[in-house]
C-alpha cells in the first residue's frame, strides 16, 4: 500500500491522455498495480490444473454413461457395497484423528519445556512422516505379522497363546494411520503449545491454581483453535488413506474405504464419470467435517496468545 | 510446580510423578514400534530365509543387487530425480512471485484468492487427483514425465506460497522503498535485492518441497505410466505383486527408499524447523 510506484502511463503520459492515467491512478489507490502481473504464472495454474480439473470432473460426473444426470450418484447410493464405503472411511479416519490428536495433548504439554534432547525426539518423529505410508505398510506387515517381532514379544511375555491377527484387516490400517499421523500432530501441537506465554500460567500458580486447573482454565482454552486447525489437518490425511488400506487392509471388505471404490471406477472399470462422482462425493463429504470442526472453532477464544507465535 | 520450574531452570531434573512417567511411557512404546516397524524391514533385506524365528538365518547382501536389476531401479531413481528437481524449479518460479504479492498488497479479492490457493492443501489427494488424472490423460500427458510433474505441481506450489509468505513479511519494506528512490526498476528490485535477502527462505521451501515429492504416492500413482514411475510408486506396485517376487528383495528396495529419505531428510533438517516438514499453518495475522 505504502509504495504506488508511478505507471508507464504517467511517465509518458502527455496532454491527451489524461482520463487513462485517471483510472489507472484510482485503482493504484486501491492496490491494483502492475505489481499484481506477478500473480499470473501462480493464477494461471491453479486455474489450468486445479480449478479446471475439478470443474471438469463435476460436469462429467453428471453426464454418466447412461441414465440421466444424477444416475452415478443414485447408483453410488443404491449399492450398499458401495455406500458403506463412507462409514468404513469415516470409521478409520475420525477415530485415529481424533486419538492423534487427543494423545498429543498432554505429550507435547509435558515437553514444551526446554530439556536434552528436544531436537532429537522431534527429528525421531519427523522420520514416519518423510517415510510415509507406503514403507510403513511394508514395515507393518514384516512387524504386527503372525510370526513379526511384535507378536514374538507378547507371546514370549505369555500375554497371548496364539500370534494375534493384526493385519489384513482394520486394525493393521489404524496403526498406520496412527504411526503416520501421531508425529504429525504432536509436531503441530507442540507448536501451538509454544506460542502460548508461559508466564500466563505462573501468574495462576501466584494465585493459587492447582496444575489442573492451570491446564483446563488457561492452556486448554487457549489452545483449542490450534487443535481444531490441528484435527483438521490429521483428519484430511487420515482420509485419503489408500496405499496402507490396500496393503495392510482388507481391500474388499472390513477397509474397503472410498477411495479404493474410486480408483477402482477410474481404472479398472475405466468409468470415468462414476470415478468422478465418487470423486466429488469423497471431497464434499471431507469439507462437511472440516467446516463443522472449523465452525465450532469459531466459538473459541482466538485472539492473540501472548507469546512468540 | 514441575513444568513452571522446568522452564526456568536450564538444568534438567529427574521427574518421578506418575503422569510424566505415564507420557514418558507411551513415548518411549511408541519409538519402540516405530524401530521395529522399520527395523524388521533393514533387518529382512539382509536376510538369507527367515521364518519362524526372531532373527534370519544367516545373513547376505545379495537381494539388493536382485532388487536393482529385478525392478530396473536405476531408472526408477532417474525418474525420481528428474521429477523431484523439476517440480522444485518450477513451483519455486511459480510461487514465490505469487507469495511477495500475497504477503506485500492488499488488493480487492485478496482472500478469494488466498482460499483457492490453499484449497489443494486442504483436500485429500485422491479426491482431485482423479478428475486431474482425466484431464491429463485426455491431452495427452499423463503417462509421460510432463504428467506426473504436472500432477504434483499441484499441491507443491501453494506450498511454496505458505513457507515463502513469512519470509517474506520479515524482509523491511523500507529496504525496497530505498532501492525504488535510488533508481531502481522492478527487475533490479527483485533480482538484486529481495533475491540474496529471500535464498534461506526459499532454500528451505525447495527442500520441504522436494521431500514432499519424492514421498507423494496418490498424484503420481495415479498419473504414471510404466516408464514414469517414482520409486514410491514402484515399491507400491512391488508389494501389491507380493509371492511373484521375494519379499527380501521387495524389502531391500524399501531400504534404498528409506535411505534416500533419510539423506534428504538430514539435509532438510540443518535448514528448516522439524515443524515446518509437517506444515506451515498460516494463524490469523498479528493485529
Amino acid at each position: 500500500m505504502s509504495v504506488t510506484t508511478p505507471t508507464p502511463a504517467v511517465e509518458s503520459a502527455g496532454p491527451p491522455a489524461p482520463a487513462r492515467a485517471h483510472w489507472q491512478h484510482r485503482l493504484a489507490e486501491r492496490g491494483v498495480d502492475r505489481h499484481l502481473w506477478l500473480l499470473t504464472p501462480a493464477l494461471l495454474f491453479v486455474v489450468l490444473l486445479f480449478l479446471y480439473p475439478f470443474f471438469y470432473g463435476l460436469g462429467l460426473s453428471f453426464q454418466p454413461t447412461e441414465g440421466g444426470p444424477f444416475s452415478d450418484y443414485a447408483r453410488f447410493f443404491g449399492d450398499a457395497y458401495q455406500r458403506d464405503t463412507i462409514w468404513t472411511t469415516l470409521g478409520l479416519a475420525l477415530p485415529a484423528a481424533l486419538l492423534n490428536v487427543v494423545a498429543s495433548v498432554p505429550i507435547a504439554y509435558r515437553m514444551r519445556g526446554r530439556f536434552r534432547g528436544k531436537r532429537l525426539v522431534t527429528i525421531l518423529l519427523v522420520v514416519p512422516i518423510t517415510l510415509g505410508t507406503v514403507l510403513t505398510a511394508q514395515g507393518l506387515l514384516n512387524f504386527l505379522g503372525p510370526t513379526g517381532w511384535f507378536n514374538r514379544v507378547l507371546t514370549a511375555l505369555h500375554l497371548t497363546d496364539e500370534p494375534i491377527r493384526l493385519v489384513h484387516n482394520y486394525w493393521g490400517v489404524f496403526f498406520s494411520l496412527v504411526i503416520t499421523g501421531f508425529p504429525f500432530a504432536f509436531l503441530l501441537v507442540l507448536s501451538y503449545l509454544s506460542g502460548i506465554d508461559p508466564t500466563l500460567e505462573r501468574a495462576a500458580a501466584t494465585l493459587g491454581a492447582g496444575w489442573w486447573q492451570r491446564f483446563r482454565m488457561i492452556t486448554l482454552p487457549l489452545l483449542m483453535p490450534g487443535l481444531a486447525t490441528t484435527f483438521c489437518l490429521t483428519f484430511v490425511l487420515a482420509f485419503s488413506v489408500f496405499p496402507s488400506a490396500v496393503l495392510v487392509g482388507n481391500p474388499a471388505g472390513e477397509t474397503r474405504v472410498i477411495s479404493i471404490a474410486a480408483y477402482q471406477a477410474a481404472y479398472e472399470q475405466y468409468d470415468y464419470p462414476y470415478a468422478s462422482a465418487i470423486a466429488m462425493i469423497m471431497g464434499l463429504i471431507e469439507l462437511v467435517v472440516i467446516a463443522v470442526v472449523l465452525f465450532a472453532r469459531t466459538r473459541f477464544y482466538t485472539g492473540s496468545t501472548g507469546g512468540k507465535g | 510446580m514441575v513444568t513452571t520450574t522446568a522452564a526456568t531452570d536450564t538444568r534438567r531434573r529427574i521427574v518421578a510423578r506418575p503422569a510424566a512417567w505415564l507420557v514418558w511411557g507411551a513415548v518411549i512404546f511408541f519409538f519402540l514400534n516405530l524401530l521395529g516397524v522399520v527395523g524388521s524391514v533393514l533387518v529382512s533385506s539382509f536376510g538369507q530365509r527367515w521364518f519362524d524365528t526372531w532373527f534370519p538365518d544367516g545373513y547376505t547382501t545379495k537381494w539388493y543387487g536382485d532388487a536393482w536389476t529385478e525392478f530396473a531401479l536405476l531408472q526408477v531413481i532417474t525418474v525420481t530425480l528428474q521429477v523431484s528437481l523439476l517440480v522444485v524449479g518450477l513451483s519455486l518460479l511459480i510461487g514465490v512471485p505469487a507469495a511477495y504479492v500475497l504477503a506485500r498488497r492488499s488488493f480487492p479479492g485478496k482472500r478469494a484468492i488466498y482460499l483457492v490457493f490453499l484449497l489443494p492443501i486442504l483436500m485429500p489427494p485422491i479426491t482431485y487427483g482423479i478428475p486431474l488424472a482425466t484431464v491429463l490423460y485426455k491431452f495427452g500427458f499423463a503417462g509421460h514425465l510432463s504428467g506426473v510433474v504436472l500432477a504434483n505441481l499441484v499441491p507443491s506450489v501453494p506450498f511454496v506460497i505458505l513457507t515463502m509468505t513469512p519470509f517474506i513479511e520479515q524482509i523491511d519494506p523500507r529496504i525496497e522503498s530505498a532501492a525504488r528512490m535510488c533508481g531502481a526498476g522492478m527487475r533490479s528490485v527483485f533480482l538484486r535485492v529481495l533475491a540474496p535477502l529471500l535464498l534461506p527462505g526459499m532454500l528451505a521451501s525447495a527442500i520441504l518441497v522436494l521431500v514432499r515429492t519424492v514421498g507423494m504416492f496418490e498424484l503420481t500413482f495415479l498419473t504414471a505410466g510404466p516408464d514414469s514411475q517414482t520409486l514410491v510408486v514402484a515399491l507400491y506396485y512391488s508389494m501389491s505383486a507380493a509371492g511373484i517376487r521375494a519379499q527380501q528383495s521387495v524389502d531391500a528396495m524399501a531400504v534404498m527408499y528409506t535411505a534416500m529419505m533419510l539423506v534428504l531428510l538430514v539435509i532438510a533438517l540443518r535448514y528448516v524447523n522439524p515443524t515446518q516438514l509437517v506444515a506451515r499453518v498460516k494463524e490469523e495475522p498479528e493485529p
